[in-house]
C-alpha cells in the first residue's frame, strides 16, 4: 500500500477526532514500521493539525518511531530481572548474528535492534519482543534460531 | 525449611486467599449486581476495605463515591492496564485469564457511579492481548445491552511510555496527546478523561471489586490486616527459588516472604518495583508487606549476595532518566544528576560523601516534582544508598 492509502485507510477506520490520533499513528506504524516526515504530514493534514504538534505527540512514545525501522523491530528488555537472567549474552548473540549494534537497522532494512524497559516477563527472562510477539526464557542459541526463522521467512 | 515444607506452607497461604483466579459466573454476578442500588454497591466496597492495587492504595469505595457524587455530563470508568513498573507482571495474567472478571468489575463500577463508557488502557508491550480483549469487549457490550445496562467498553492501546500509567498522563494519552501528567487537583473523579468525572482503577482492583460483590465484603475483610485488608497478587522475580505470580494475603512480614520465596542467600528485596523501597536482610523481620509497612503494587524483586546493588540502582536511574516526561525541572534535571552523580562516585571522581548531596537532591525531588514518577525516586535512591552505601564505590 502507498503511504497516502495507509493514512486514508487509518482515517477511515478511526476517524479524525483528536482522541483518534494515537490509534491512527499506531496503524501507520503497524504498516510502515515507522513514521516518516511524509507520514506525519499526511496525518497532520487529515487531522487539520500542525505537523509540529503531530510530531510532538509521536516523539513522546517509544513505539511511535520517527526514525526508519526494519520489518522486524527487536526490543530486548534491559530491566534488572532480565539483566540478571543474562540479557547481555542475548544482546551479544543478536548483535553478532545481525552484524549491527543496539539502535541500528540492518542494511536490508529487515531488522532493527533496540533495548526497551520492563516488558512484564520478569519471572521468565531474558525476554524480547519482535514486533508484537514475545519471546521469553531466551538463550543465545534460541535467539539465533529465532532470527534464522525470520531470515528464512520472507 | 526444605522445599516440601515451603510448598506446603505456600499452599496453605494460597488457600486462604483464592479470589482473583477463582472461576465464577460473571454474567450471573452482573445480573445480581445491577439489581442492587448503586449506594449499596459502593457501601460494600467501602466496607470491604479495598484499597487500590496499582500502588498508591487509595480506598476504592471512596473513589467510586466521589465519582458518583460528581456533577458531569458523561462519566467514565478506566481500567489501568499500563503495568509498566519494573518487576510487575501480574496484570498481564489477570487480564489474560480473568478478562470477564475485570470487565464485570468495570460494569459494576459503571452501575455504581452511573458511568456510560469504559476503556481498558493496555500498554503497547501487551498488544498480543489486543485482539482477544477487543473480542471480549464486543461480547460484553452485547450482554450489557441485553441486561439493560447502558454501558460500553473498549480497549485503547498505549505506545511505550511508563509515565502513561500515571492516571492523568493516561487520560492525556487517551485524548491523543503527549502523556504528560496534569496538575492535581482536580482529581480524576471530578475531571478525568475528557475533563469528565472518571473512576480509574488498576486491573487487580477491579477484579477484587467484582469478587467483593460476588462474595460480600466480610470474607474479603477477614483476610489480611486492619490496614491492609484482602489479598494481593504478587509478581516475584530476581534471585528467587520460586518465581512468578502468586495471590497471597497482605500483611505478611518480609522474613516470612523470603523464607518462602528466597534462595537462602537473599540480601535485599526491592518492594514495589523501581519506585519502591529496598529492604536489607537485617530489616526483613520488622517489615510488613502492606500499607502499614512497605506498600507494593505487587513487584517483589529478590537479590542475593552475588549482586551489586550499585548496578541495581544504576539500572533504576537509567530507567527513570529515560522515562521522565521532562515536563518539570526537578525530575528532568534530577534524574540525570542522580545518575551522573553515582557514576562519578563510582569512578572516584567524587568522594563517597557526595552521596549525601545526592540524597538531598532526591529528597527535594520528592516534594518538588509534579507527579509520582519524580516524587517516588527517593524511595529506591535513599534506601539503596543508605543500606548499601559501600557498594556504591566498590
Ligand atoms: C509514574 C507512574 C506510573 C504508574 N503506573 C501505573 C500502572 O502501570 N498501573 C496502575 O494501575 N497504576 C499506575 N500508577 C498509579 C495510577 O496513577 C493510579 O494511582 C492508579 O491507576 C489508580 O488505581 P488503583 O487505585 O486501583 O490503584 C502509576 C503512577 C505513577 C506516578
Ligand atoms: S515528575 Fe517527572 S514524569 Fe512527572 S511530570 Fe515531572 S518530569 Fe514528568
Amino acid at each position: 500500500m502507498m503511504l497516502n492509502e495507509i493514512v486514508s485507510t487509518a482515517v477511515k477506520k478511526f476517524g479524525v477526532g483528536r482522541e483518534q490520533l494515537l490509534p491512527v499513528l499506531q496503524y501507520v506504524v503497524s504498516q510502515e514500521k515507522w513514521l516518516s516526515e511524509d507520514a506525519l504530514l499526511g496525518v497532520a493534514r487529515a487531522f487539520d493539525m500542525s505537523a509540529a504538534e503531530v510530531y510532538g505527540v509521536a516523539s513522546f512514545y517509544s513505539f511511535l518511531d520517527t526514525k526508519p525501522r526494519g520489518d522486524y523491530v527487536i526490543r530486548v528488555c534491559r530491566t534488572v530481572s532480565c539483566d540478571m537472567a543474562g540479557k547481555e549474552a542475548i544482546m551479544e548473540a543478536l548483535e553478532k548474528t545481525l552484524h549491527i549494534s543496539v539502535g541500528e537497522t540492518t542494511a536490508d532494512r529487515k531488522f532493527t535492534l533496540l533495548e526497551t524497559n520492563c516488558m512484564g516477563w520478569c519471572a521468565e527472562g531474558p525476554a524480547m519482543l519482535v514486533n508484537d510477539y514475545v519471546y521469553t526464557g531466551l538463550t543465545p542459541e534460541k535467539v539465533v534460531d529465532i532470527l534464522q526463522g525470520y531470515m528464512a521467512g520472507a | 525449611m526444605n522445599s516440601d515444607e515451603k510448598a506446603k506452607r505456600l499452599r496453605g497461604l494460597q488457600e486462604k486467599v483464592n479470589l482473583i483466579f477463582r472461576e465464577i459466573d460473571c454474567i450471573e454476578l452482573l445480573e445480581r449486581a445491577i439489581k442492587e442500588d448503586p449506594e449499596t454497591i459502593i457501601q460494600k466496597i467501602i466496607d470491604s476495605g479495598l484499597r487500590g492495587r496499582g500502588g498508591a492504595g487509595f480506598p476504592a469505595g471512596l473513589k467510586w463515591k466521589g465519582a458518583k457524587e460528581a456533577a458531569g455530563g458523561i462519566k467514565y470508568v478506566v481500567c489501568n492496564a499500563d503495568e509498566g513498573e519494573p518487576g510487575t507482571f501480574k496484570d498481564r495474567r489477570i487480564l489474560d485469564e480473568q478478562t470477564d472478571k475485570v470487565i464485570t468489575g468495570m460494569a459494576i463500577c459503571a452501575h455504581a457511579v452511573n458511568a456510560t463508557e469504559g476503556s481498558i488502557y493496555l500498554r503497547g508491550e501487551y498488544n498480543f492481548l489486543l485482539s482477544k480483549l477487543s473480542a471480549k469487549c464486543n461480547t460484553w457490550n452485547t450482554i450489557f445491552k441485553d441486561k439493560g445496562l447502558v454501558f460500553k467498553v473498549g480497549v485503547k492501546s498505549g505506545s511505550g511510555a511508563y509515565v502513561c500509567g500515571e492516571e492523568t498522563a493516561l487520560f492525556e494519552s487517551m485524548e491523543g496527546k503527549r502523556g504528560e501528567p496534569r496538575n492535581k487537583p482536580p482529581f480524576p473523579v471530578i475531571a478525568g478523561y475528557m475533563d469528565e468525572p472518571t473512576v480509574i482503577n488498576n486491573v487487580e482492583t477491579l477484579a477484587y471489586a467484582a469478587m467483593i460483590i460476588a462474595d460480600g465484603p466480610e470474607s474479603f475483610k477477614a483476610i489480611g490486616t486492619k490496614d491492609s485488608m484482602g489479598g494481593k497478587v504478587f509478581s516475584i522475580s530476581g534471585d528467587a527459588s520460586v518465581k512468578g505470580i502468586f495471590e497471597l494475603p497482605l500483611g505478611m512480614n518480609l522474613q516470612e516472604f523470603v523464607d518462602l520465596f528466597g534462595d537462602d542467600d537473599t540480601k535485599a528485596v526491592q518492594v514495589g518495583g523501581s519506585s519502591g523501597v529496598c529492604v536489607p536482610r537485617k530489616n526483613f523481620a520488622d517489615t510488613i508487606i502492606g500499607f502499614e509497612g512497605v506498600p507494593t503494587g505487587g513487584s517483589m524483586m529478590l537479590f542475593n549476595s552475588t549482586r551489586s546493588m550499585y548496578h541495581v540502582l544504576e539500572n533504576y536511574l537509567e530507567f527513570f532518566e529515560e522515562e521522565s516526561c521532562g515536563q518539570c525541572t526537578p525530575c528532568r534535571a534530577g534524574c540525570q544528576q542522580l545518575l551522573k552523580g553515582i557514576e562519578a562516585v563510582r569512578s572516584g571522581e567524587k568522594p563517597l560523601s557526595y552521596i549525601e548531596k545526592l540524597r538531598d537532591l532526591a529528597q527535594v525531588m520528592s516534594v518538588a516534582s509534579k507527579c509520582g514518577l519524580g516524587q517516588s525516586l527517593v524511595n529506591p535512591f535513599n534506601s539503596i544508598t543508605r543500606y548499601f552505601r559501600e557498594e556504591i564505590c566498590y
